[in-house]
């Protein structure tokens, strides 16, 4: 137990701090590095509550593929980060007493919450059910009872790659690009000219 | 010492405020919006999980992969997004934006 709340203040403390460190890093390369820091925080919480394939799905997408697509246009886009800043320390004051208020507020919800209605007297997370794995248990009811969502997750998932792709085609005037349609339909009469030359004259072309 | 349902509560609620934060103070920096808002996804994936595990009931869990999702496809075309804008204007500075109204 006691090993389980090292363990939980641990990965807390890396994923606030993480957080912050996003937010406040000047450098946004360095800010992408804490958010995949505190992304791995993350899935340690969910490992320490149960869900472990949350966890790694976790790693795997937001670490793997949304954190690097972060990195790739970071390092993109050659942008002055300084002048970005402005304002930051201007905003900050007014803005660390809006989101002081709003943690305490929602701290005291969250404490209230946590001791009444359906989660009253649930102290142990779930272990895994006896014979079943998280994500045998996920998966019954994921592909069951919420298959009509899950398609609609893949739904999704395609328009914002069809979008993304659209958004960022480029189509370059000026490149000479093969079109296999305008190959394919060519005809002798295109390539082909028959000219009779009499002899001792040259050939205009 | 046990770690109770407050406590995962409580770290949502602080990364979700790290989040609302950060869009205050990065007004202009797009990339660090963006980031702010995946913590405040984390963050209510977090609370989800949390939920899910101490309520015994999955459906969190496949609610929060779902989240997820959306989370991966809003970064993908926001990323997208300001691709187009930095090609259009050399800057990623949002107060520009306006210029893009019709």
């Amino acid at each position: 137990m006691v090993l389980q709340a090292i363990a939980f203040y641990l990965l807390a403390a890396t994923t606030v701090a993480a957080g912050l460190a996003v937010i406040s890093a000047r450098n946004p390369v360095h800010s992408v590095l804490f958010l995949i820091s505190a992304f791995f925080a993350a899935a340690g919480l969910f490992v320490l509550m149960g869900a472990e394939f949350l966890a790694m799905i976790l790693v795997i997408v937001y670490v793997g593929a949304v954190a690097v697509l972060f990195l790739f246009v970071v390092m993109m886009l050659d942008v002055d980060f300084a002048a970005l800043r402005a304002g930051f320390a201007r905003y900050l004051p007014i803005g660390g007493l809006v989101a002081g208020v709003l943690t305490v507020e929602m701290i005291i919800v969250a404490a209230g919450v946590a001791g009444r209605g359906a989660a009253a007297g649930v102290g142990e997370p779930m272990a895994a059910a006896p014979g079943l794995t998280n994500a045998e248990a996920i998966g019954a009811v994921l592909y069951t009872q919420y298959i009509y969502l899950f398609e609609a997750a893949g739904m999704v998932l395609l328009v914002a790659m069809i979008g993304a792709i659209v958004l960022t085609l480029k189509h370059r005037v000026g490149i000479r690009r093969q079109s296999v349609a305008a190959q394919i339909a060519r005809t002798r009469a295109d390539g082909l000219r028959v000219v009779t030359i009499k002899s001792g004259e040259g050939v205009e072309l | 010492m046990t770690i109770t349902l407050a406590h995962y509560l409580t770290v949502a609620a602080i990364l979700f405020t790290i989040g609302v934060l950060g869009i205050f103070v990065n007004r202009k920096n797009v990339i660090v919006i963006l980031m702010s808002i995946e913590l405040i996804l984390l963050a209510v994936n977090i609370n989800l999980v949390a939920f899910s595990v101490f309520l015994r009931d999955i459906t969190g869990q496949v609610f929060a992969l779902l989240v997820l999702t959306v989370a991966a496809a809003e970064a993908a075309v926001g990323l997208a997004i300001l691709v187009t804008f930095f090609r259009n204007r050399g800057d990623i500075a949002v107060d520009d934006a306006s210029v893009m109204k019709g």
